[in-house]
């Protein structure tokens, strides 16, 4: 341990000042400082406040270096992390590092449910202050309402800054998901992330994606980086170790982060539940407007709904396991309007999430290839 | 299960209380191409009723269409993800899979078991609290699952699964399975590995994965399920002392002031007293932080941290407790796994990144690599991919650390290509060499300052490089004569004079090349602390290299001079015929013929030879340092 003189000096108080802060004289402060007297006991905490030297250094003898006491011990018997303390612990780990070692980041913000929670997450890793990135969100404007509507307001109540992207050309040429199919998610989705990120020169940005959602996931890295032209080359995948990061780019090249990668379905509906993040009301049982799309139930959500012919729309009570545009996601009939009853819900079903989604379907490595193209 | 799903269609509340509070294991399974691992995961995920109707669909037909199982079900497919992978039938990289059983929730990474693929290996085994070692019955203990274990052992796993699948292949033989046993457990002595359980099982069929097996009543243990389910693992200790590494320094306002970070170990509350290292200032820990205070905070948790007083604390420092601090040095004995296609070279500097600190760092030995099939070790003087070796690192500053058998997080690091930025090395840190504090440097009265005064000069280093046989002696003589004339003092190390002598001990392999400059630069930065203008002509074919002994001098006094002559033209001129013989193959690793040469990319001076005279290089280069202000009087 230094010694008294040390710590004095390095406080950067003169004697005098310290005589003056605690009411003693000059001559008994430089007592204390040559050890010839101890400081006495009422003066201790005093000495301590004005001076910053800890008071386990001024009175050894009566203070000691570490305080047992009853907070120490209720974290030794406190009960083990459960598996969603840890995943948390391990997004806002990820989340800092981004933050520390990037240049310029954004967090993809597509409005579901996995942006709710990794956004909440971001709001956790940086209180008091605010997350040091802005939101992005790729508007195809085949969104719901409800989902722009929800967006708009949860970036207000958070003080948060969200750039919006449309890609102009596309909705100048009339890209549509009814006549263009696999070049619509192309041209509105992929194409436009790859420009908005280019146009912005963000180079790392956050994406909600998990590994269990599809096994060219699984494969990813939680650092994941994408040459030029934004793709991915899944066969030489940096090697990721312990929770380090390796954040160091070539030129050209950009990162995309996977905050959530370790999280289950589940898992995320478990954390809304338990910490009570808001969601787009659409994950919840309804009556709303339907008719039968493409095999799939779809939701009437505007008036550019092209509604097969021979049917009118029908009102049933529907939900959302996954929000997207509104002609290619499937709705669920279901009469879940409780957090705890949709999970009910999940957990007895026996389809998996992507399947409402049109995108994953046209083969196997379907989700690779287009990851490889750029897609997150 | 079907207690679960009772539970979960009658009171899902109680459900959610339920799994809320189990915990977590991660793990990984491993072992030789065929072995089995997907199968395996993919019967885990199966029969834990993890695998969705439609993805069973998409099984059954994508199983039908490969045809390996006849009608049967292929798991292989379900975890195989990439179409490289599914097309050649063998596991590239780790993927990660979740399950979930009533007691415990799985994260397991099927790594692959090539030697190519040995990276990602221990990709998927830095992260795990337990490895699934499968051996098939039919071959026994092979050299892969040699590799597997030693490198499960090395990333600190203690927990194995001795995993003997397709017992049915060997007519659930329990001769078999004893023999298998005790081969591994004869190896695996060598290795600190506390607790190995080995289980007969056929992944494919079905036995003792879920249930005991009616095939092995010999088998007095449990299946692997109920196994996993119930192994003790020693997770991030909170009894151990308190660690956390400083990841971003939170200020929001002037009112607030905040340390955030992953805790490594220990536990954390207001009141406690903290040390910041390297640098061993002391505070009182005020808050505990989230998005609310906390009583306290432990092990596995990110939280910021705000101390009582304004000391110097930044991101890289670790904060510690008082009973047993981290220890701080800035020279290690390491145990590498070497992860690139570009060899480590003992003595070329890479990145080091610990907790959240980036340093430079440089091998300053490599004491011997290891054979993973026999842990015999070997003498080497480099490593190649997937090679493990025992290593002294030197780093550019001290940092603070634990030894890894005491800390994953302040223990284990990466090496980082200063110029590809690919990831090299894993590293795991045994112990410091030396002390930090123990080092001092001498204390010099006269500097080099005063020793250029005295000489009225400037002192730096012109660092001409370029081919053999490109001008670079020949330049650098003219240049010299010149400063000659214009009484300056100054010195000319020259790459044929230094190897007859200096550096007689070393050859032309690649570690040669990199001591070799180490050396000269050594020497370079001596002669410039003497006050003296130092001229260099080597070859200095890597840039790695250059940049180390840029980085040994002061800003501005090393000026790169690339002598740039085209190959032909080089091997035209021949003034030593040294290209003859290596085309002949005589000289074996010449530049530019076997060995790379790097070309500089912002050299300080450009001196094309083509367009130039040797004089009117000189010139140029002349023209350089006068413009800027190098040969100028003194600079005090």
């Amino acid at each position: 341990m230094a010694d008294l003189r040390t710590l004095f000096r390095s406080s950067g108080k003169r004697q005098r000042e310290i005589a003056e802060a605690v009411g003693r004289s000059e001559g008994a402060v430089s007592q204390w400082v040559s050890g010839d007297r101890e400081i006495p006991a009422d003066m201790v905490l005093k000495v301590e406040e004005f001076t910053g030297i800890p008071r386990h250094h001024l009175r050894p003898d009566l203070w000691e270096t570490t305080v047992p006491n009853a907070a120490h011990d209720a974290a030794l018997t406190a009960p083990d992390l459960t598996h969603l303390q840890r995943l948390e612990a391990e997004s806002i780990h990820i989340m800092r590092e981004v933050a520390a070692e990037a240049e310029k980041p954004v967090m993809l913000y597509s409005v579901g449910k996995d942006s709710a929670v990794m956004l909440h997450l971001a709001m956790k890793a940086f209180a008091p202050g605010k997350p040091p990135f802005p939101l992005l969100h790729v508007n195809t404007t085949w969104k719901f309402q409800e989902m722009i509507a929800f967006r708009d307001q949860r970036v207000k109540e958070l003080g948060l800054d969200l750039h919006e992207w449309i890609n102009q050309d596309g909705v100048a040429r009339g890209i549509n998901p009814f006549d263009h199919g696999g070049a619509y998610t192309d041209i509105m989705k992929t194409e436009a992330l790859k420009a908005a990120l280019d146009h912005f020169g963000f180079d790392v940005a956050f994406g909600g994606a998990r590994r269990d959602e599809e096994k060219s996931r699984a494969k990813e890295r939680i650092f994941s980086f994408r040459a030029p032209g934004h793709r991915w080359d899944p066969k030489s995948q940096r090697p990721e170790l312990w929770n380090l990061y390796n954040t160091r780019k070539n030129k050209g090249e950009t990162i995309r982060v996977f905050p959530l990668s370790n999280w289950t379905e589940l898992d995320i509906w478990q954390y809304i539940y338990k910490e009570s993040i808001p969601i787009v009301p659409l994950y919840y049982a309804a009556p709303r407007p339907v008719v039968e799309y493409n095999g799939m139930t779809v939701m009437v959500d505007d008036a550019r709904m092209r509604i097969p012919e021979g049917q009118t729309p029908v009102t049933k009570s529907i939900r959302f396991r996954t929000l997207g545009c509104y002609p290619l996601t499937g709705a669920v009939e279901s009469a879940a309007d409780t957090l705890p009853e949709i999970i009910q819900e999940m957990l007895l079903t026996t389809t998996s999430e992507r399947q409402g989604r049109a995108i994953d379907k046209d083969s196997a490595g379907s989700m690779e290839k287009k990851k490889q193209e750029g897609y997150f | 299960m079907d207690i679960q799903n009772d539970l979960l269609s009658t009171d899902i509340e109680a459900y959610l209380r339920q799994h809320e509070h189990k915990s977590l294991l991660r793990f990984i399974t491993c072992g030789s191409v065929d072995d089995g691992k997907s199968t395996l995961i993919g019967r885990l995920l199966y029969d834990s009723r993890m695998i969705f109707e439609d993805q069973l669909a998409a099984l059954e037909a994508d199983s039908i269409k490969m045809g390996t199982q006849g009608k049967g079900i292929d798991f292989a497919l379900l975890v195989d993800g990439l179409a490289a992978e599914r097309e050649q039938g063998i596991t590239i990289d780790v993927a990660y899979r979740f399950f979930a059983t009533e007691k415990r929730k799985f994260i397991v990474a099927d790594t692959p078991g090539h030697e190519q693929y040995t990276r990602n290996m221990v990709t998927g085994a830095s992260t795990a609290d337990l490895a699934v070692i499968l051996i098939d019955a039919r071959r026994g203990v092979l050299t892969q699952t040699r590799r597997h274990s030693y490198l499960a052992s090395l990333v600190g796993i203690r927990n194995i699964v001795l995993a003997i699948n397709k017992m049915d292949l060997v007519n659930y033989s329990q001769d078999v399975f004893n023999r298998i046993v005790g081969d591994y457990m004869n190896f695996a002595s060598g290795l600190s590995l506390d607790n190995i359980v080995p289980i007969p099982l056929s992944a494919l069929a079905g036995d003792n994965i879920t249930e005991k097996s009616g095939n092995m009543p010999w088998y007095m243990g449990q299946p692997l399920l109920a196994h996993l389910e119930t192994v003790e693992t020693k997770t991030a200790d909170r009894a151990a002392a308190f660690r956390m590494p400083v990841q971003w320094v939170n200020r929001p306002s002037p009112d607030f002031r905040g340390f955030s970070g992953l805790i490594a170990s220990g536990s954390v509350k207001p009141g406690d007293i903290v040390r910041v290292m390297p640098s061993g200032r002391e505070s009182r820990v005020s808050r505990v932080f989230l998005d609310g205070d906390l009583p306290f905070a432990v092990a596995g948790q990110s939280v910021t941290i705000s101390l009582a007083d304004e000391i110097d604390c930044s991101r890289g420092d670790i904060l510690t407790g008082m009973d047993d601090p981290v220890e701080v040095s800035d020279q290690f004995e390491v145990t590498l796994v070497w992860m690139n296609e570009a060899a480590m070279l003992p003595g070329r500097s890479y990145l080091l990144k610990l907790g959240a600190k980036t340093v430079v760092a440089s091998v300053t030995a490599l004491k011997h690599k290891v054979n993973v099939n026999t842990l015999e070790q070997i003498a080497s003087k480099q490593l190649a991919m997937n090679e493990i070796g025992l290593c002294n690192l030197s780093l550019s500053q001290p940092i603070a650390f634990d030894p890894y058998e005491k800390n994953r997080h302040t223990g284990g690091f990466i090496l980082i290509d200063r110029f590809t930025n690919e990831t090299v090395a894993a590293g795991t840190i045994h112990f410091a060499l030396r002390r930090a504090q123990n080092i001092h440097w001498q204390a010099i009265e006269i500097d080099r300052a005063a020793r250029a005064a005295q000489k009225d000069q400037r002192a730096f280093v012109l660092w001409f490089t370029g081919l053999s046989g490109a001008g670079k002696s020949t330049i650098a003589n003219i240049v010299e004569r010149r400063l000659y004339e214009m009484a300056k003092h100054s010195t000319l190390l020259d790459g044929d004079n230094v190897r007859h002598r200096l550096n007689r001990d070393l050859g032309f392999t690649d570690g040669d090349r990199v001591e070799n400059i180490r050396r000269v630069g050594e020497v370079a930065r001596l002669m410039t602390d003497a006050g003296l203008i130092v001229l260099t002509s080597f070859i200095s074919p890597f840039r790695s290299e250059r940049q180390m002994v840029r980085e040994l001098l002061p800003d501005g006094e090393f000026l790169e001079v690339f002598i740039d002559t085209p190959l032909a033209l080089a091997e035209e001129r021949d003034p030593k015929g040294l290209y003859k013989k290596a085309r002949r193959g005589e000289i074996k690793n010449f530049t530019g013929i076997s060995s790379p040469y790097e070309a500089p990319e912002t050299p300080e001076i450009h001196i094309d030879t083509t367009a130039l005279t040797s004089e009117q290089a000189a010139d140029q280069i002349i023209a350089v340092l006068e413009q800027r202000g190098l040969l100028r009087g003194a600079a005090i």
